[in-house]
């Protein structure tokens, strides 16, 4: 299996965005709130991209969970949990450009997103672990860019209570899988093996953040997660692969896996098929 | 301008009815710009994802419409973002007689094994303290689901934030 970009069936393609009007009244306009990217800090469209990207293509894994979930409670909260991410992304892809200009009409190579986000679903386990990984990464990222003036400080404050609210599930279901039944221990172990590789990748440079320390960040991510993985019995697998080493990353740089395609075909083909539509 | 505020304080939330957007906090001011004659509104959602706040918009245009406003801007704020503090001890009660439990202060409740302690959550039937968790995430975002343990009624609690 090729483990670089997939294109997609779209014509629309390149970068979109860049051009589009943030300000826009209606209902649309008001729930994407200010912002445009005229006057802000050099590297704010690449910042948004990424972050926005992440959040847009995890909230898309999530949302697959819909009628299929172990239990309803269980599908309630992974469908709030895409709401939550979808409505940063939205937030995040506001500064950098139309929303659904970015969403909707970019071709793989143009998405800025880690590869940890777009790997299928798998089973319950391995995406709670997935959950773990990304949520341990994002809040004491959004907690930094909270405290930092700028373009993404407001945004960031307002998802922090959520993030902190999905980490907590994440946490708790990696507790009751891992320190659970053999088969929750086999499950819950076996991704924690498969999706450790695809973590280096939350610690590559992004354009736009080079004032964060990427050390300081790590430690705080490695802390919190191998502390669940002992508390939860399950064995951990050591320092998360350096940036750059083999299979570890590539999605900051537009380079996804062919998992990546099929996401982008389904998530694309309404607004492809029929442009400009509306509810 | 007073009024203005009151008429679009007055519209009720789109998911927890029984509350108006002044009980819930999340109307944040109601300005009419000098010269223009525009009137700007602006609402703070309740969450990133709060699929209501679009409907809370065309609902507070509506309203200044019909009251005879031709130009109505409704800005989305984050800054500071919403919390689950923002909410009136009107708006509280009011949850509370409907059946929602309403937040206690100060923030999320996070599950650990050292959490400080604080104020349980009553149920909001019969008063309670015997209540339990049975998921953080429920019909809307931000809600989570409980069960009383003394009338085994499950009901819903406005998450803190």
């Amino acid at each position: 299996m090729s483990d670089e970009a997939t294109g997609t069936a779209g014509t629309a393609g390149g970068t979109a965005g860049g051009t589009a009007d943030a300000t826009a009244t209606g209902p649309r306009g008001a729930a994407g709130t200010a912002g445009t990217a005229g006057d802000a800090p050099p590297g704010t469209r690449e910042t948004a991209l990424a972050l926005g990207d992440d959040a847009l293509i995890l909230s898309h894994r999530l949302a697959e969970w819909a009628g299929s979930a172990p239990v309803l409670e269980e599908e309630v909260a992974l469908a709030n949990l895409a709401l939550d991410l979808l409505g940063q992304a939205r937030a995040l892809l506001s500064l950098a450009g139309d929303e659904d200009a970015l969403a909707f009409r970019r071709d793989a190579r143009a998405f800025r997103n880690v590869r940890l986000v777009e790997l299928p679903n798998g089973d319950f386990a391995h995406t709670m672990v997935r959950q773990l990984f990304f949520s341990a990464w994002q809040r004491p990222l959004f907690a930094r860019l909270a405290e930092r003036p700028g373009p993404f400080a407001a945004i960031a404050a307002a998802a922090g209570p959520e993030i902190a609210y999905h980490l907590d599930h994440a946490v708790t279901w990696t507790l009751r899988l891992g320190d659970g039944t053999a088969e929750s221990h086999a499950r819950a172990a076996r991704a924690v093996a498969a999706l450790w590789r695809h973590t280096g990748e939350l610690f590559e440079p992004v354009p736009g953040l080079d004032w964060l320390d990427p050390a300081a960040l790590r430690a705080d991510w490695t802390a919190h997660v191998t502390g669940t993985l002992r508390a939860a019995t399950l064995p951990v697998p050591g320092e998360p692969p350096p940036p750059g080493a083999p299979f570890t990353g590539g999605g900051r740089r537009g380079l996804h896996t062919e998992a990546f395609g099929r996401l982008l075909a389904e998530m694309q083909h309404l607004h492809r098929s029929h442009p400009g539509a509306a509810w | 301008m007073t009024g203005l505020a009151a008429l679009a304080g007055a519209v009720p939330d789109p998911e927890l009815p029984m509350v108006t957007l002044s009980d819930l906090g999340v109307l944040r001011a109601v300005r009419r710009g000098e010269h223009t004659g525009e009137v700007v509104v602006e609402l703070a959602p309740t969450w990133l994802g709060c699929p209501a706040v679009e409907a809370m918009a065309a609902d507070v245009e509506r309203v200044l419409r019909a009251h005879g406003e031709r130009h109505v801007t409704v800005r989305v704020v984050r800054d500071p973002p919403w919390s689950s503090d923002d909410i009136t001890p009107e708006g509280r009660r009011k949850l509370a007689a409907a059946g929602i439990a309403p937040p206690r202060p100060g923030g999320p409740v996070l599950v650990q094994l050292s959490a400080p302690a604080r104020p349980p959550v009553l149920c909001p039937r019969c008063g309670s303290a015997d209540t339990a968790l049975v998921s953080a995430f429920s019909g809307t975002v931000c809600r989570a689901l409980r069960h009383c343990a003394a009338c085994r009624e499950p009901f819903d609690h406005v998450k803190e934030r």
